[in-house]
């Protein structure tokens, strides 16, 4: 799709889905390259996080594949896949209970494999946990808040830590779905920069998005879909003037 | 001899029924599990004796336990359900708890833990029709619940707060939208199963000529496993398992031994929760329940 | 030197603590089980049959009987899972039931006539138990798999999507609280020398969630507030004695209207914080 020999991140062959007589997704294909940040736009209910479902194993396709690294996912039991390296955030923010941002991070930990490491106290069993933990926090600015419970932030804040549980165990793709949903311009601003640092870090990140001027600023690659369908897919100069795309955006429009 | 447990099983299954009903009503309208409502039953059946050692009529007797019970019920609404309704399901089943803790020690206080009797049966006399016999007692136990129950379903059909009911049974947040405030129809649901447990109340406490605080536990847990069965979300499911589970624990008793009758009536229960969890009566299967 | 009397009641806060924990445990997981008497007369019966029909000593039969116990809660554990909320409540209720009326029925073990024969232990004895259990519980609260299980409470599916396996989270759960569960049945026939399935009815599995509803239901330590309450403020109110269930009842309604985490909870319990980074 997008030219290369090199082996894909993230790729989806024909993927299909019928919940009873509706479809969907319908036939969709996409991949996202090694430290690639490729995003899916399209309308209100096009089945964007639809797509996500299924990447993370929540639904089973009636037909098709996702493959990470080459090898095969689909439908796996959704921690099998969060272990292979598929982490993802939410459109509405899921955080937990009440739970700080600290054990948000220390509880997204890589799994380990050795089972006394997880029933020992942690502070005594798992300085690497926090470590890593400690690490996450800094790289998302997140130091201040730290003992705070997760759920008593702003919204923005809620965002970020959200972003950091996902990245904690060290994904090889990151799926964000809304990632700036509500934010300002300079609250944005500040995620994609994230992001950036991310993707360079050697993350893939697969978005879904409605705030085009952030789209258009920071992903490599696009994929328009509409009615459970992809209509289009380049880069984004090339989707900004597509009259397929802007015939779907104004025939949504109300 | 067969026919005879049958006609046991039915009056068992009959008070079953009404109890179920009451669970239900409760429980598929406002997804809460009332646990008080066995010390409601228990309750009806200490009001309805009271009447009748005061020399009342059966059916005033009827009435006076539906309607303490009712009381009852509306006083654990206010306090038990109203502050909770937007907490998980748990915690009003909590409370309720607590009530009938409460109930159950006010009970054993006010009349001794020891069995009040009546002091003749009530209603003794037996009717033979062919190999059954059948005392007055079952008869009126039976044509009671059957009144109770179309009275109950002319409720629920066909007047519009019944309708509200179900509408709100339906969807919570649609009935609002459609202006049924759920308010006052909760304490309606709640005052209908305590009048349902109370008529139950009286009418077992009658056909036994005693009764105990004690009475509404285990007939409680049981009328539990028979909205399960019947289905949570549909109250008529009690109609068939109530009859059902009520001859079923009598030809086991009967057949097998008293005491594997629990193992046989709750394992029932569990294998409905696994396997159809919307109860035989209920339709496609819908979302299990909120989380603790 | 302790009175009889008192050294009884400390016995029962000890057994009543360790039930209360099997029903915490499981509910940090999001699942509220209704039912942990049964594992309780599981853990009875298999103890006392293993010393007084074979003459096993106590401290391993109490073993045996909560391995024992600990597959049988795990067994009902994955049945569980399809269950949810007041469901999966009703579900434990009904199985609870079944193993009194198993026990019942079990004329091998003197069915509806109790058991008896035990060897009479100590309140240290039982303390021991109950003081390593809640030692191990608390240990386990600071370790990872504890926030896997509070993760589960609060989001299953967020949770799973961060690499947990929910199944074993929730299974485990299950079958750790029944193991415990059984243990406070065994210390109970030990101490009272006679059981009998009445002991182990729904009264009893309510006793244990009242103390933990009431004691605490974020933190382990919430088990020992609610079983000391539950054995030892009776005996305060001696004068309310007949009324003493009624208060009960009222204190459950009145702690749920006002805390509903209970007594104890984790900011109450600040000393011991998680937060403290290396």
């Amino acid at each position: 799709m997008s030219g290369n020999r090199e082996q894909p991140r993230l790729e989806l062959s024909d993927v299909t889905i019928r919940f009873g007589g509706i479809c969907a997704l319908n036939d969709i294909s996409l991949e996202v390259l090694p430290k690639q940040v490729v995003g899916i736009i399209g309308p209100n209910g096009a089945g964007k996080t639809t797509t996500f479902n299924v990447i993370t194993g929540a639904y089973r396709p009636s037909q098709g594949e996702v493959r990470l690294d080459g090898k095969a996912v689909t439908a796996k039991p959704s921690h099998l896949i969060a272990r292979a390296g598929i982490s993802r955030t939410f459109q509405n923010i899921r955080l937990f209970g009440e739970m700080t941002v600290w054990e948000h991070l220390l509880v997204a930990q890589p799994h380990n494999e050795f089972p006394l490491r997880r029933l020992l106290p942690t502070r005594w069993a798992n300085p690497q946990a926090l470590r890593r933990a400690q690490e996450v926090l800094e790289f998302l600015k997140l130091e201040d808040v730290k003992d705070r419970a997760a759920r008593s932030l702003p919204y923005g804040l809620q965002r970020r830590v959200e972003m950091a549980r996902a990245v904690t165990a060290r994904p090889k793709l990151l799926l964000l779905d809304e990632p700036v949903a509500g934010m300002n311009h300079d609250e944005a601003d500040e995620i994609r920069h994230l992001m950036l640092k991310l993707r360079d870090s050697g993350l893939s990140i697969l978005l879904i998005e409605h705030d085009m001027t952030f789209v258009m600023h920071l992903c490599d690659y696009l994929y328009v879909l509409d009615f459970g369908v992809m209509i289009a897919h380049g880069r984004p100069d090339e989707i900004r003037t597509n009259p397929t795309v802007l015939d779907a955006y104004l025939g949504h429009a109300t | 001899m067969l026919l005879q447990q049958l006609v046991n099983g039915l009056t068992l299954g009959a008070v079953y029924t009404l109890i179920a009903l009451s669970f239900s009503l409760v429980m598929g309208i406002l997804g809460v599990l009332n646990l008080a409502i066995a010390e409601l039953f228990m309750l009806g059946g200490y009001f309805g004796f009271a009447a009748i050692l005061a020399k009342l009529p059966l059916p005033v007797a009827l009435l006076a336990g539906m309607a303490g019970a009712a009381l009852v019920a509306a006083v654990i609404e206010k306090i038990g359900y109203q502050p909770f309704r937007d907490a998980p399901v748990v915690t009003p089943m909590l409370s309720t708890l607590g009530f009938s803790i409460i109930l159950q020690n006010v009970a054993t206080n006010l009349w001794g833990s020891d069995p009040l009797q009546l002091p003749d049966e009530v209603l003794a006399a037996r009717f033979t029709f062919g190999p059954v016999s059948v005392s007055a007692m079952q008869l009126v136990v039976l044509g009671a619940t059957v009144i109770l129950v179309a009275l109950l379903a002319f409720v629920v059909q066909r007047t519009s707060m019944g309708r509200a009911l179900r509408a709100i049974a339906e969807n919570r947040d649609v009935a609002r939208l459609l202006g049924v405030s759920a308010g006052p129809l909760t304490l309606v649901a709640f005052t209908l199963s305590g009048a349902l447990a109370g008529a139950a109340g009286v009418l077992v406490g009658l056909h036994y000529a005693a009764i105990t605080p004690y009475v509404g536990v285990e007939i409680g847990l049981k009328a539990i496993a028979v909205m399960v069965v019947g289905g949570t979300k549909r109250i008529w499911g009690a109609l068939i398992a109530g009859p059902l589970i009520g001859v079923a624990e009598v030809m086991t008793t009967a057949y097998g031994g008293s005491q594997i009758r629990d193992f046989v009536v709750y394992g029932l229960m569990i294998t409905i929760l696994l396997l159809r969890p919307q109860g035989l009566l209920g339709g496609a299967r819908t979302e299990q329940g909120p989380r603790v | 030197m302790m009175s009889t009397y008192y050294a009884g009641l400390l016995a029962d806060v000890g057994i009543l603590l360790l039930g209360a924990l099997s029903v915490y445990i499981i509910l940090a997981t999001g699942q509220l089980s209704l039912g942990n008497a049964g594992f309780m007369g599981i853990g009875a019966y298999l103890t006392s049959y293993l010393t007084v029909t074979t003459g096993i000593p106590l401290t391993l039969a109490l073993v045996i009987a909560a391995a024992a116990s600990g597959a049988t809660g795990v067994v009902v554990g994955f049945p569980a899972l399809r269950l949810k909320g007041i469901y999966l409540a009703m579900a434990t209720l009904g199985f609870g039931e079944m193993v009194r009326s198993f026990f019942l029925n079990f004329d091998a073990m003197g069915g509806a006539g109790g058991f008896h024969g035990m060897r009479h232990v100590s309140v240290a004895y039982i303390w021991t138990w109950a003081a390593a259990i809640l030692l191990l519980v608390a240990l386990l609260e600071r370790s990872q798999v504890w926030l896997e299980m509070r993760a589960v409470r609060d989001d299953e599916t967020a949770a799973g999507l961060v690499g947990l396996n929910t199944t074993t989270i929730k299974v485990g759960s299950f079958g750790f609280a029944a193991a415990v569960a059984a243990i406070a049945g065994g210390l109970f026939a030990h101490h009272h020398v006679y059981i009998e399935p009445g002991n182990f009815s729904f009264e009893r599995s309510i006793d244990f969630v009242l103390a933990v509803i009431l004691g605490g239901s974020t933190v382990g330590a919430g088990a020992l507030v609610g079983a000391l309450l539950l054995v030892m403020l009776p005996e305060y109110l001696r004068f309310l004695a007949e009324w003493r269930f009624a208060i009960f009842g009222a204190l459950l309604i009145a702690m749920l209207l006002v805390r509903r985490q209970g007594i104890l909870d984790r900011s109450l319990f600040g000393v011991f914080r998680f937060r403290r980074s290396a």
